[in-house]
């Protein structure tokens, strides 16, 4: 199945990935054990220049990791016809053993590659770059997680062997094409409603104070909040949401209401939810350097900047579901 | 917000200004640009539309069909078969085929012959493809004789020659009563092609499948669901084997880019020279060139994109539609029906933005950090 364009694509981005931060892993050790913004040395000033670069390199390295798991999702979507039994995402990921883990690696480094950029990007807004050794250190634990990431999606895609005739036998061929159960299955509809508005709430609340008062205190709210608030709607999606937009009380998956029959709804509920999380999370993890002289000033204003992309974020995913909800025909809950 | 904006704003005004003083290598990667993304959107739009107007044309075709197997070779359906399937609960319909290939040597091409009832055509006439009726030069009303591979010769008239919309079907089809045809082919009586079987539920199709080749071991099912993946996937492979072919020219392209943007003139270095002097930091030096490198991608991606939307959808794909379509004496004409879909260009985008971008960061990095001073004195 190597040859399919999209996959192709993925590929590429992934083993692109890995080989830049591994290209920057060495110079990253030289930051880490050499690095002295007070000297005046070559060597500092040859570093300080590189820093420049594997910045930029890697800000386009996890941007493109960020785009990737756009694409795979939406790949995985319309594989779907290749498989007997598969429906869409869920079928296709359920093809071999990797398919899942595959998916959650790509949103775990999707999620770091966040919270990296946030770290750089305050980082790069001070003068004397006091956290240029972390962000390397961070950078290093990143590549790991990278490789895992390249090497369980070739394991993924090399191991789908699409149910296509071969000359010799027609349906038998793919006759034990297990039926793949697509329902993932999701909690009662009423406790999910009630942690899914009390998960967002917690999350928009914990924004807006943090956007209001930025403080270390709010910020890691913010950070636990957002996790907590991400994991509530994906339970809510799985539980309720998506029941209401199919209209059809069975119906769980998560990945159906991305398709063009349900009006591409997936897409405006998940890219806001995702970018306020990433958001909400970025904003978390700069706070343990609030306390650097040289950040004092700068970093409460992006993290409060972010807690506010976050709010808003969850804002509109919240009213989104909540019109999706209300407009449907389904009725889930009696009065 | 609004000083970022503003800022980001002003390095595109300038950005733009100083592409447009180096009129000339801007163009020349502009246009190299341009042509790449032609080339491989036109084929991902070339190979879509060809995947969608195949499901098209099999959404009419029945849902499973039955060949017999003799040695694992297909063979004739002997009498009574269709009587031994009995019924199956959800199949709607089940219709013994007649069906075969005749070699004309006037055109040295293969037609299909295919009985109907003589309901719809009398003894002794045919419906005749299009391409068939223009290969051979055929109007309703005229008289064309073919040689019957026992050696007899047979006399038909063109009741209607077939409408061009089905052209891609019924290019090579020739549709004769069914008499006709077991006369043609000298067919034993009772015996039959293949089976059609219409099944209205498609949850029910694997389990169709599943009784019939309990009830005829020696046959096999052949599903409709099976015959549009593997089209969907044969086209996906050519795609990809062109994609793959086409590497060489991404690979190329990144190069070009690369050498176009390391080689700066001593006028840009001096540009950039002054600019630091003034104040511009790396970063801003960078985000300028990174400004300047997504003008030039997102320009190259629009005109290529669009570029090859027409060349596709309105003059028929000639860059590669040897490669991607196949081959045929009496080769289908038909339009592709434009579809345009949001995987296909998000694919695009990877394959052209993202090498791109990747082989212009280290020069533009190596034009950030130039010293004011190393340049100004030179």
């Amino acid at each position: 199945m190597l040859f399919q364009p999209a996959i192709i694509a993925l590929l590429l981005a992934a083993g692109l990935a890995v080989l830049m931060l591994a290209g920057a892993a060495p110079f990253a050790v030289q930051v880490i054990r050499h690095w002295d913004i007070g000297s005046g040395s070559e060597r500092q000033l040859a570093l300080e220049r590189r820093t420049y670069l594997f910045s930029t390199l890697l800000a386009f390295v996890l941007v493109a990791q960020l785009a990737a798991l756009l694409l795979f999702v939406f790949n995985a979507d319309r594989l779907a016809a290749m498989f007997v039994g598969a429906m869409c995402a869920v079928g296709t990921l359920n093809v071999n053993a990797w398919g899942f883990p595959s998916l959650l690696m790509q949103i775990a480094v999707f999620f770091l590659a966040a919270m990296w950029l946030a770290l750089n990007h305050v980082d790069t807004l001070a003068r004397d770059y006091p956290m240029v050794r972390v962000k390397y250190a961070l950078l290093l634990l990143l590549l790991p997680v990278l490789a895992v990431n390249f090497w369980v999606e070739l394991q993924y895609f090399l191991g789908l062997k699409a149910n296509v005739i071969t000359s010799c036998c027609g349906s038998l061929f793919s006759g034990e094409g297990k039926t793949i159960a697509a329902e993932a299955s999701g909690m009662e509809p009423q406790p999910a409603l009630v942690l899914f508005y009390a998960g967002l709430a917690l999350a928009i609340g914990a924004a807006l104070w943090h956007w209001r008062r930025a403080s270390r205190l709010s910020g890691y709210a913010t950070l636990v909040a957002s996790a907590a608030g991400f994991v509530a709607s994906i339970v809510g999606v799985l539980s309720f949401v998506s029941l209401y937009i199919y209209e059809h009380p069975h119906h769980h998956c998560p990945f159906c209401i991305l398709k063009p029959e349900y009006d591409y709804q997936g897409y405006a509920l998940y890219v806001p939810l995702f970018l306020a999380t990433a958001a909400g999370l970025g904003a978390g993890a700069m706070q343990p350097f609030a306390r650097i002289a040289s950040l004092r000033a700068v970093l409460p204003r992006v993290s409060a900047r972010l807690a506010g992309l976050a709010a808003a974020g969850y804002t509109v995913f919240a009213a989104l579901a909540t019109w999706f909800v209300l407009h449907s025909n389904l009725i889930l809950i009696e009065h | 917000m609004r000083p970022w904006l503003e800022k980001q704003l002003h390095l595109i005004d300038f950005t733009l200004v100083s592409l447009a003083r180096r009129k000339t290598k801007n163009v020349g990667l502009l246009l190299a640009y341009t042509l790449i993304v032609f080339v491989l959107a036109s084929l991902s739009l070339f190979t879509h539309a060809l995947r969608s107007e195949a499901s098209y044309v099999l959404a009419g075709s029945p849902e499973v069909i039955l060949q017999r197997m003799v040695a694992g070779r297909h063979d004739l359906i002997p009498a009574g078969y269709l009587e031994r399937i009995g019924r199956i609960r959800g199949v709607q319909k089940k219709e013994g085929r007649l069906w075969g290939y005749y070699y004309d040597p006037v055109v040295n091409a293969n037609y299909t012959f295919m009985a109907r009832p003589a309901s719809e055509v009398a003894d002794g006439t045919i419906m005749v493809g299009s391409a068939l009726a223009r290969e051979r030069g055929l109007a309703p009303g005229n008289t064309i004789s073919f040689r019957s591979y026992a050696g007899k010769l047979f006399g038909f008239t063109v009741a209607a020659v077939l409408s061009p919309d089905s052209e891609l079907l019924s290019a090579d089809l020739v549709l004769l009563s069914e008499s006709d045809f077991r006369r043609f082919f000298e067919y034993p009586e009772g015996h039959y092609t293949d089976i059609a079987l219409s099944v209205a539920n498609p949850q029910e199709v694997r389990t169709v499948a599943a009784k019939l080749s309990a009830a005829l071991p020696d046959s096999r099912p052949i599903l409709r669901e099976e015959v549009l993946r593997t089209y969907q996937s044969l086209f996906d492979w050519r795609e990809g084997i062109v994609l793959t072919v086409l590497a060489g020219a991404i690979l190329a392209f990144a190069i070009l880019a690369w050498e176009k943007a390391s080689g700066l003139s001593a006028e840009e270095r001096r540009e950039i020279g002054i600019l630091k002097a003034i104040g511009w930091e790396t970063s801003d030096v960078i985000r300028m060139k990174v400004w300047e490198g997504l003008i030039i991608s997102l320009t190259a991606f629009l005109l290529g994109g669009i570029a090859a939307y027409v060349q596709v959808f309105h003059f028929g794909a000639a860059v590669f539609a040897p490669v991607l379509k196949g081959w045929s004496v009496l080769y289908p004409r038909f339009t592709l029906v434009p579809a345009v879909d949001g995987l296909q260009i998000a694919t695009l985008f990877f394959f052209t933005v993202v090498p791109y971008t990747a082989a212009v960061l280290v020069p533009i990095w190596r034009a950030a950090i130039t010293d004011p001073d190393a340049v100004m004195r030179a």
